[in-house]
C-alpha cells in the first residue's frame, strides 16, 4: 500500500538519469544537435549529369565515377564556412588518396570559376548544379557537406560543415581503407 | 565600480538566502521564535539585495554601459529607452536574474500575507523559497553572470534582436515570469506540509488564493507570448506546439488540476496526498522547463543560445529539488489519509476526472515534447513531433472534460443532485446544437462536422456557465466572487474554445505579387496596394506600403505594412499591418520586392475570422481565477496563531 | 562548433521576413494542399520552423519543389516521400507509424484509458465509505445540491 507513493520518485530519478544522459550526448565533443542523420547512407548514391565549371561544354557524369571510391563536396562561393574548409580539401587532394568530385550548388558560374583560379582547384571535376536539384536529391540542407561514395556506388559517410583534417583521419580515411558498411555520421567537429 | 556593486549585492542575497534557508528550518524544528524571525529577516534582506541587484542591471543598460559584456550582447546605443529596459531579460543570464527577482517578490508576498497559517509552517514556506533561491543565485553567479566585463569595452552593442523590440516584448517575459515561478508557492507549502506531517483544509485555504494568482499570472504570460508571436511574426499562427512554448504549457495545465484539486482538499479534507504531488509537479514542470530551454538539448527558436555546463547545473538544481521533495512524498504522504466518501455523481466526482483528464493531456503534451530527445539520445534517427501529432491527439481528453465541465459545475458536495439544472442544460444543449450548426452556415457559408462540434461546446459551456449567476441574481442571492470567478473563467474557456474552433476552421491566406494600383480578392474582401514609400524609424529604415481593404465596395481599412531593415544587425523584418475589429483580423505583410523597378511585392494576405477570442478567452479565463481570491473566507481568517489547534478552530468559525 | 551555430543561426535569423511566395497556385484545392505540405514539413537546417515559415535557402528550395511536385499532379504521400528520402522522417512533423514511433502514437489513448480505469475505481472505493465528515474534521462542504461555491 505504501509503496505506490514512491512512484513518482522512482520516475522522477529515471527522466533525470536521461536527461543526464542527453546532456552528456549534446556536451561530448563533434556533437551538434541540429545536424541530421542522412537516410541516404548505406544506399546508392544519387546519380546526375551536369556542365563542368571548369569549361561548361564538356559534361561531368557521376557514372564515370563508378568502381572507383571518391568524395563529393558540396559547396559555393556564397557559403563562408566553404572558404574555410577550402585548404583542407587542397591537403586532401595532395594526398592523392580518392578524387574529390566538386559540386557547385546555386552559384553564380563567374564566381565559381573566379574562386577556383584565385583560391585553387582541389576537385578533379566540379559539376555546376544551377538551381540546386542535384543538391536536393543528395540530401544536402547547408552548404558545406562532403559525402564518401565507395567504390560499390554506396554511401558510406556524410560530414556536415567545414571539413577539417581531424575528420577526414578520423571519419573518413578508416572507411576509405575498409570499404566498410556505413556507420552514423556526427556533424561538424570543433 | 556600480556593476561590480551589483554583483556583490548578488553575493549578499545568496548568503542571506542560506541563512534564511537555515533558520526557516531549524527555527521551526525546534520551535525557536527567534530563528523564525530571523529566517524572515534575512528573506527581507535578500529581497533588497536582488532588487538592488536587478536594478544596479537596469541602470548598466540605461547608461549603455558596453563595458559589461551581457549589455554589448543585447543593447545598443540607438535602441530606444524602453527596449533597454526589457534587453534586461533579453537573453539567459538577465532573463535567470529576472527570475530569481520574481522568486524574491514572491517569497516576501507570502510571507507577510499567508493568512492563517501558523509561524513554524510559514518559517518552512519560506526556507523551502529560499533553498530554491539558493539555487538560482548559485547558477547565475557560477554560469551566467550578468555583471562580467568586457574587456576592452565594446563601442557599441550588438542590439537587441528585432523581434524582442516590441511592446508585447515588455509583458509577456514578465508575466510569464510571475507565473512560472509562482508555482514554487503551492511547492514550498507542499514541502512545509510533508515536514510538518500535518495537512489540513486551513492549509488548502491559505494555499488557494496564491495558486490562483500564479495560475492567472501564467495564463496571461502564455496568452501574452501567443499573441505576440501572430502579430509580430506575421504568418497568422498564434500556437506551434513548439517545444518551448509546451514547456510554459504544461505548468498551467497541472496549475489548473491543482486550483481544482485544492477546492476538494479545502472542502472536504479529501484528496490530499493528491494535491501534494500536483504542488510539486506543478513547479517541476517549471524547472523542467527552464532545464529545456537553456540547456542546449532542445533545437527551437525560443531556446537560448547556451551549453551544456548551464544544462548540468540545472539539472542538478531539478534533481536535487524535485528528487528531494519526491522522496520526502514517498516517505510521508501516506499518512495524510482520510476516509470519507461521495457519491458516483458529486462535486468531487467530477473535479477527480477534471483532474485526470488535465493530467492526461498534460502527459501527452510531455511525451511529445520529450519523443524527439529520447529518440535521438538512443541514436535513432531523428523524429519531430508537430502540429499534426497534438491536433490529434490533444482534444482525446480535451473534448471529454469541456463536456463534464458542463454539468459538473452545477454538481453539489458529497451527493449531487442535478434534478434543478438537468431541465436548463438540455434545452441549453439543444439550443447550443442548433447555434453550432447556423453559425457555420449563415456566417461563413461551410459547416465542417469539427467545427460544429467546436461551437455547440462552446455555446453549451457559456450557457451552463451563467446559469448559476443567473439563478442568484434573479432570487436576490448575494453573488459570492468565487461563485462570479468560477463563472466567469468558465465562461473564458468557453470563449476560448469558440474563438479556436472558427479562427482554424475559416481561416484564409493569399500569397501574391501585387504592383501598385492592383488588387487581389481575399474572401470578400478585396485589397489593393496603392504604392510604397521609404521611412525611417529610431534604429531601422522601412519600405511601407500602403493597402486599401475594401468589402462589398466599400472602404473599411487604410494598412500599413512595413519591411524594416535594422541598422546593427542588418537583419529585415517585416511588420504586418492589421484591420482587428472583434470579430476578424485581415492583415498584409510584405515580402520582397520584386521585378526590375523594384515596386511590386509578394505579400502575404491573410484573413482570421474571431482570432480575438483566442486570448479574449484566455484572458477572461485569468480574470476569473483573480476574482475568485477576493472570496470573504480567504480574508476572515485570523492573524498567524503560534498552535495548529488555534487555527483550526478559527478557521472553523471564519467560514 | 559555434562556427556552425552561428552560420545556422545567421541563415535562420530571416524568420521574421517570413516565406511569402511571389507565385500562388489558381486552382484553390491544389492552394489548400499546397499550405497543407508546406506546414507538415519541417525545415531540415532551422530551428523548428516549418517550410511555410522559414525563410532560408533550404526552405526556398523545397517549397519550390513541393510547388513543382504538385503541378505534376503527384500525390500528398508521393511529395512526403520524396522528402523523406532525401532528408528522413526529421522532416515530418507528423511522425510516422513505425516501430520507434509505436509508443509515441500509443501512449495517449493507453494513458487515457488507463486515468480513467484508475478515476474509476478510485469514485467506487470513496462511494462505499461514509460521507459524514468524522467529529473534529474542519471540512466545510455541505450536501446536496445548493453549491457553496468551489
Amino acid at each position: 500500500m505504501k509503496w505506490r507513493f514512491a512512484i513518482p520518485a522512482i520516475v522522477f530519478i529515471a527522466l533525470c538519469g536521461v536527461f543526464g544522459w542527453m546532456l552528456y550526448r549534446t556536451g561530448a565533443e563533434g556533437y551538434n544537435v541540429s545536424v541530421l542523420q542522412s537516410p541516404l547512407l548505406g544506399k546508392g548514391a544519387p546519380s546526375f549529369k551536369l556542365p563542368r565549371v571548369e569549361a561548361m561544354d564538356q559534361e561531368i557524369d557521376s557514372r564515370d565515377y563508378a568502381g572507383k571510391a571518391y568524395l563529393l563536396n558540396v559547396w559555393a562561393t556564397w557559403c563562408v564556412e566553404c572558404r574555410h574548409e577550402h585548404p583542407v580539401l587542397l591537403a586532401i587532394a595532395r594526398q592523392n588518396i580518392v578524387p574529390i568530385i566538386g559540386l557547385d550548388t546555386k552559384d553564380d558560374l563567374n564566381d565559381a570559376q573566379r574562386w577556383l583560379n584565385a583560391l585553387g582547384n582541389p576537385y578533379v571535376a566540379t559539376a555546376f548544379d544551377a538551381d540546386g536539384r542535384v543538391a536536393l536529391d543528395w540530401g544536402v540542407y547547408g552548404a558545406p557537406e562532403t559525402f564518401l561514395i565507395g567504390a560499390d556506388g554506396k554511401i558510406l559517410y556524410k560530414h556536415v560543415g567545414a571539413l577539417s583534417m581531424r575528420v577526414w583521419q578520423e571519419q573518413f580515411l578508416p572507411r576509405i581503407q575498409q570499404g566498410s558498411a556505413p556507420v552514423k555520421p556526427v556533424g561538424e567537429g570543433s | 565600480m556600480i556593476v561590480e556593486l551589483g554583483h556583490f549585492a548578488l553575493v549578499l542575497a545568496l548568503c542571506l538566502a542560506a541563512m534564511q534557508s537555515y533558520f526557516g528550518l531549524a527555527g521551526a524544528h525546534t520551535q525557536r521564535a527567534q530563528w523564525m524571525a530571523v529566517a524572515r529577516s534575512a528573506l527581507v534582506g535578500q529581497f533588497v539585495f536582488t532588487v538592488l541587484a536587478f536594478g544596479i542591471l537596469v541602470y548598466a543598460f540605461e547608461r549603455s554601459d558596453f563595458s559589461v559584456r551581457y549589455v554589448a550582447m543585447t543593447s545598443s546605443s540607438a535602441l530606444p529607452a524602453i527596449y533597454k529596459f526589457t534587453a534586461v531579460w533579453g537573453a539567459h543570464e538577465g532573463s535567470m536574474l529576472l527570475w530569481l527577482l520574481v522568486l524574491a517578490l514572491w517569497s516576501v508576498a507570502v510571507a507577510f500575507f499567508t493568512k492563517a497559517m501558523p509561524e513554524s509552517f510559514l518559517s518552512r514556506v519560506i526556507a523551502v523559497l529560499g533553498v530554491v533561491s539558493i539555487g538560482v543565485n548559485l547558477f547565475i553567479l557560477w554560469t551566467s553572470n550578468p555583471f562580467e566585463r568586457l574587456v576592452p569595452a565594446a563601442v557599441d552593442g550588438n542590439d537587441l534582436n528585432p523581434l524582442l523590440q516590441d511592446p508585447g516584448f515588455v509583458m509577456h517575459p514578465p508575466m510569464l515570469y510571475f507565473g512560472y515561478v509562482g508555482m514554487a508557492i503551492p511547492f514550498a507549502f507542499a514541502v512545509a506540509a510533508l515536514l510538518e506531517g500535518k495537512l489540513d483544509t486551513v492549509w488548502a485555504r491559505s494555499l488557494r488564493p496564491w495558486t490562483n494568482i500564479a495560475w492567472a499570472f501564467l495564463t496571461v504570460g502564455i496568452t501574452l507570448g501567443s499573441w505576440w508571436a501572430y502579430y509580430e511574426l506575421g504568418w497568422g499562427g498564434w500556437w506551434f506546439w513548439d517545444p518551448v512554448e509546451n514547456s510554459s504549457f504544461m505548468p498551467w495545465l497541472v496549475g489548473t488540476a491543482l486550483i481544482h484539486s485544492l477546492a476538494v482538499t479545502e472542502k472536504r479534507g479529501l484528496f490530499k496526498s493528491w494535491t501534494l504531488l500536483l504542488s510539486i509537479f506543478a513547479f517541476s514542470l517549471s524547472l523542467l522547463g527552464t532545464f529545456l530551454v537553456r540547456s542546449g538539448v532542445l533545437v527551437s527558436v525560443h531556446s537560448f543560445a547556451s551549453d551544456p555546463k548551464r544544462g548540468v547545473f540545472i539539472l542538478m538544481l531539478l534533481a536535487l529539488c524535485i528528487g528531494g521533495a519526491l522522496l520526502l512524498y514517498a516517505w510521508r504522504a501516506s499518512r495524510f489519509r482520510s476516509d470519507v466518501g461521495f457519491a458516483m455523481v458529486s462535486r468531487e466526482s467530477f473535479l477527480l476526472f477534471n483532474n485526470a483528464l488535465l493530467i492526461v493531456a498534460t502527459l501527452i503534451v510531455l511525451i511529445g515534447t520529450l519523443f524527439p530527445l529520447f529518440i535521438d539520445a538512443l541514436d535513432l534517427p531523428k523524429v519531430s513531433v508537430g502540429e499534426p501529432f497534438y491536433n490529434l491527439m490533444f482534444p482525446l481528453p480535451m473534448l471529454p472534460m469541456l463536456l463534464l465541465l458542463a454539468v459538473g459545475m452545477h454538481a453539489g458536495w458529497k451527493r449531487a443532485d442535478l434534478s434543478m439544472v438537468r431541465k436548463p442544460l438540455l434545452i441549453g444543449a439543444v439550443i447550443a446544437v442548433i447555434i453550432g450548426i447556423a453559425i457555420p452556415l449563415t456566417g461563413y457559408g461551410k459547416a465542417p462536422l469539427m467545427t460544429c462540434v467546436g461551437i455547440s461546446i462552446a455555446a453549451w459551456l457559456a450557457f451552463s456557465a451563467l446559469i448559476e449567476p443567473f439563478n442568484r441574481i434573479r432570487r436576490g442571492h448575494s453573488l459570492s466572487p468565487s461563485v462570479l470567478g468560477m463563472s466567469i473563467a468558465h465562461l473564458g474557456v468557453a470563449l476560448f474554445v469558440l474563438g479556436v474552433t472558427i479562427a482554424k476552421s475559416y481561416t484564409a491566406d493569399r500569397d501574391t505579387a501585387l504592383s501598385p494600383g492592383s488588387t487581389a480578392q481575399l474572401g470578400q474582401y478585396e485589397l489593393t496596394f496603392v504604392n510604397v514609400k521609404d521611412v525611417e524609424g529610431p534604429n531601422y529604415t522601412a519600405a511601407e506600403a500602403e493597402v486599401v481593404v475594401k468589402e462589398g465596395g466599400k472602404v473599411i481599412a487604410t494598412l500599413h505594412p512595413q519591411k524594416r531593415i535594422y541598422r546593427v544587425q542588418k537583419n529585415p523584418m517585416t511588420e504586418s499591418d492589421f484591420l482587428a475589429d472583434w470579430n476578424r483580423h485581415i492583415s498584409v505583410a510584405m515580402g520582397e520586392p520584386l521585378g526590375r523597378e523594384g515596386d511590386t511585392w509578394s505579400m502575404r494576405l491573410q484573413y482570421r475570422p474571431l482570432v480575438r477570442f483566442v486570448w479574449m478567452g484566455a484572458l477572461i479565463m485569468a480574470l476569473g481565477g483573480i476574482i475568485a481570491v477576493f472570496d470573504k473566507r480567504y480574508r476572515t481568517v485570523a492573524a498567524k496563531q503560534s498552535s495548529p489547534v488555534t487555527a483550526q478552530a478559527a478557521a472553523k468559525q471564519g467560514v | 562548433m559555434t562556427r556552425l551555430w552561428s552560420f545556422l543561426l545567421l541563415l535562420c535569423l530571416a524568420v521574421s521576413a517570413f516565406a511569402i511566395d511571389s507565385e500562388s497556385f489558381e486552382d484553390p484545392a491544389l492552394r489548400a494542399r499546397y499550405e497543407y505540405l508546406t506546414h507538415i514539413l519541417r525545415c531540415p537546417k532551422c530551428q523548428g520552423e516549418t517550410i511555410a515559415e522559414s525563410n532560408a535557402g533550404i526552405a526556398v528550395d523545397l517549397r519550390r519543389e513541393v510547388r513543382r511536385m504538385l503541378s505534376e499532379g503527384k500525390s500528398d504521400a508521393e511529395i512526403l516521400d520524396f522528402m523523406t528520402a532525401r532528408f528522413g522522417d526529421f522532416v515530418l512533423y507528423k511522425p510516422p507509424f513505425s516501430t520507434r514511433t509505436f509508443v509515441l502514437w500509443f501512449a495517449p489513448v493507453m494513458i487515457l484509458g488507463g486515468a480513467l480505469i484508475i478515476a474509476l475505481v478510485v469514485i467506487r472505493k470513496r462511494t462505499q465509505q461514509s460521507f459524514d465528515d468524522p467529529p473534529g474534521s474542519d471540512a466545510s462542504a455541505t450536501e446536496g445540491n445548493k453549491v457553496d461555491a468551489t
